[in-house]
């Protein structure tokens, strides 16, 4: 088991440089209303990693409260399907609250009350981010207001009920694609008029600087603890590491550790919605430009004029037409490789994982079990693949349900044969 | 203090000629292509007609950050009107043509500007008579390659410095710009406000202990009254979402909406000279 703990990881990356750049991308493309408080979140930010106080606070936090380490499983009939290659499963949805969002949440929590202020914002998409936020906030007495798109309120209902037993105010964003991308405006939008009082506890590796980096600095934690128990429980190095991305956080916190390892695969796994070639879609990387979105010059899905373009996703968590910036330089360094992943493909993986291995992924997280799926077909039986398990699926089984007809249909009759015959 | 204004530039020259006649500038913001490019047009030139000094034609955006719901509303129906970078370039020819005497602006989030290509923006917004940007979102430090730009064509960067802009930043912000310092007053986005509040006072006397360049208020001015109490203390006055409003509220009545936007150009108009 690792031994590293927050006082080693945080402060071990050597990129960005001092103006947030990773290579080209990054940056930060403020208002200038928002200039002081964001440089004060990154002074602060340097001065709480260097103090043992606070890392060692945030470890305690991560082990008694969040349950860290996550564990590492192994996925022997699931492997099956996936050319017999080994698949491992980097157990972030046993995390409280059931996602990697709250590594980055309880950091940026004790960030929080460092800089004296009492009240955050954040948005959200699938409601994880929002759920961990509200949890965090119940937890250290914030007030708290939870930002999601209308479209996101409906598919992610249970989210939503979670949020407010938490205590926290859940705005339903109606302006835009009523989704993620619209969530942040409407954050953004409070965080101007509020920011002597709040903090707005930016849930992915995107936004201005130092949000890609602090926030990846947060989930490290995930790829600094598989790396040592895939050494353990296999002797060496896995070939490939295989995550979804929406934003990009669960994705950076399992492959930074790994980025010096030349011989493994950093794989990230985008929403393709109806297919990357359909316009439904939100794969980012694979088909967006260059450009400014949400504070960093990252890839963004954009028509010729430089308007976003609505993403699509089955997914809340990854319909998103931005992405990290610190992807984006991976991408074009060749360091990771990113894939698209339609929703079908990761409604069967969702289904294939609950029905081998007695695990249901949230269904942003399918899309990284379907990647690994094609991957072991391609590397074959002596391959080990590691996969980011980012979150658990209740959330998502009124969307499961639809897709397969779990629901007793209100005739009488029963759905569960459909179930079988599936989509 | 380490700039000067720009004396050559137009907008430089029509601040200074208000300042001449003791009295605060008139700018007024509508964004091109709502309702219509062409009825934009009309709208933007009423504005002029009324008493602006300044305008500035809003380059609307997919994602409008910094703006409230007035001007989202006006945003989204000129996007889903079809409205392009060129039909706004266009907007701003037609004004600078119709009215010589008035300095026209044009104010945008920096994507599409990026998008389009920062030199080939500059050099296509100065030909068609376009006297300088506003990018709100673009702050001093990433700004360096759009100046470049903006200088080797003629036009203005107006910089946009908020109340929570401390004394060193406001040196360093007021440095970068030309033709005026844009002052918000208030930390928020955009909108109508009862009141203007004590932030803006303030901040316009710390802006200018950094500089010669005239300082003008805008964020949630609306009424002449509030028009008149800025004007107390700015060198210019910049009202939007009012405008923006005004246009909404008069739905397909065309002939209306420039009526009232007029009117209130003019009610505005007396207010910067009242101080
Ligand atoms: C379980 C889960 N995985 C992944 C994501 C996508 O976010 P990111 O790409 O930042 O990891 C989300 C976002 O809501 C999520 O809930």
């Amino acid at each position: 088991m690792s031994d590293k703990s927050a006082k080693d990881y945080l402060p071990g990356a050597q990129v960005p440089d001092a103006r947030g750049y990773f290579g080209a991308y990054g940056g930060r493309f403020i208002p200038e209303a928002l200039v002081a408080a964001v440089e004060q979140v990154a002074e602060e930010y340097e001065k709480a990693k260097a103090d043992p106080a606070f890392t060692a606070e945030l470890d305690a936090l991560l082990k008694d409260y969040t349950g860290r380490p996550s564990p590492l499983t192994d996925v022997h009939r699931f492997s099956a399907e996936a050319g017999g290659a080994r698949v491992l499963l980097k157990r972030e949805d046993l995390n409280h609250t059931g996602s990697h969002k709250i590594n980055n949440v309880l950091g940026q929590a004790l960030l929080t009350r460092r800089m004296g202020k009492t009240r955050i914002i954040a948005e959200t998409g699938a409601g994880q981010h929002g759920v961990a936020t509200a949890t965090a906030c119940a937890l250290f007495g914030f007030d708290c207001t939870i930002y999601m798109g209308e479209v996101d309120t409906q598919r992610q209902a249970l989210n939503v009920a979670r949020m407010r037993m938490l205590g926290a105010e859940v705005v339903s964003v109606k302006s835009g694609s009523r989704t993620l991308k619209d969530a942040i405006n409407e954050a953004f939008r409070d965080w101007v008029a509020n920011v002597d009082s709040t903090h707005y506890l930016f849930g992915t590796v995107a936004g201005p600087h130092p949000f890609p980096m602090m926030v990846r600095d947060f989930h490290r934690v995930i790829g600094v603890e598989a790396r040592q128990q895939v050494l353990d429980r296999t002797g060496r190095l896995p070939d490939a590491v295989v995550a979804c991305v929406g934003g990009g956080s669960n994705a950076m916190g399992i492959f930074h550790e790994f980025i010096p390892d030349a011989g493994v695969r950093l794989i990230g796994c985008e929403a393709a919605g109806e297919g990357a070639d359909t316009p439904k879609h939100a794969a980012t990387l694979t088909k967006g430009d260059p450009g400014v979105l949400h504070g960093s010059r990252t890839y963004v899905l954009q028509d010729e004029d430089g308007q976003t373009i609505e993403s699509h996703s089955i997914s809340a968590g990854l319909d998103y037409p931005g992405v990290g910036p610190e992807h984006a330089w991976l991408k074009d360094t060749g360091r990771a490789e990113y894939r698209p992943v339609t929703d079908d493909a990761a409604m069967q993986a969702l289904r294939l994982l609950s029905r081998t291995e007695g695990i249901i992924p949230a269904i942003e997280s399918a899309h990284a079990l379907a990647g690994a799926l094609e991957l072991g077909r391609e590397l074959g039986p002596e391959a080990t693949i590691l996969v980011s398990l980012s979150g658990r699926g209740d959330k998502d089984m009124h969307t499961a349900a639809e897709y397969f007809g779990l629901y007793d249909d209100p005739a009488g009759g029963s759905a569960h044969d459909a179930a079988h015959g599936g989509k | 203090m380490a700039n000067k204004p720009n004396e050559a530039s137009k907008l430089s020259g029509i601040l200074a000629a208000a300042k001449a006649e003791n009295r605060a500038a008139l700018i007024g913001y509508l964004p091109g292509g709502f309702p219509t490019v062409d009825g934009g047009i009309r709208a933007i030139n009423a504005l002029i007609e009324g008493g602006c000094d300044v305008v500035e034609v809003g380059l609307p955006h997919s994602d409008p950050v910094l703006d409230g719901a007035v001007i989202q509303t006006a945003d989204d129906i000129a996007l889903r009107g079809g409205v392009r970078i060129k039909d706004v370039l266009r907007t701003v020819q037609e004004v600078a043509t119709a009215h010589p005497e008035a300095a026209v602006l044009v104010m945008t989030y920096w994507n599409p500007v990026d998008r389009y290509g920062t030199a080939r923006f500059a050099a296509d917004l100065a030909a068609a008579g376009g006297a300088g940007c506003i990018l709100p979102d673009l702050p001093v430090e990433e700004s360096e390659e759009w100046r470049k730009a903006a200088d080797e064509h003629g036009l203005d960067t107006v910089f946009v410095v908020a109340p929570s802009s401390k004394d060193p930043r406001l040196a360093e912000v007021t440095a970068a710009g030309s033709g005026f310092v844009y002052a918000a007053a208030v930390m928020g986005v955009t909108g109508t406000r009862n009141q203007v509040g004590s932030l803006a006072e303030d901040l316009v006397a710390r802006t200018r202990a950094t500089t010669d360049l005239p300082v003008c208020v805008g964020l949630g001015v609306s009424t002449a009254e509030q028009a008149a109490e800025v004007a107390g203390f700015a060198d210019g006055v910049i009202v939007g979402s009012a405008f923006v409003k005004r246009i909404l509220e008069a739905g397909d009545d065309e002939a209306a909406a420039l009526d009232a936007v007029r009117a209130l150009a003019g009610d505005l108009a007396a207010g910067v000279r009242r101080r």
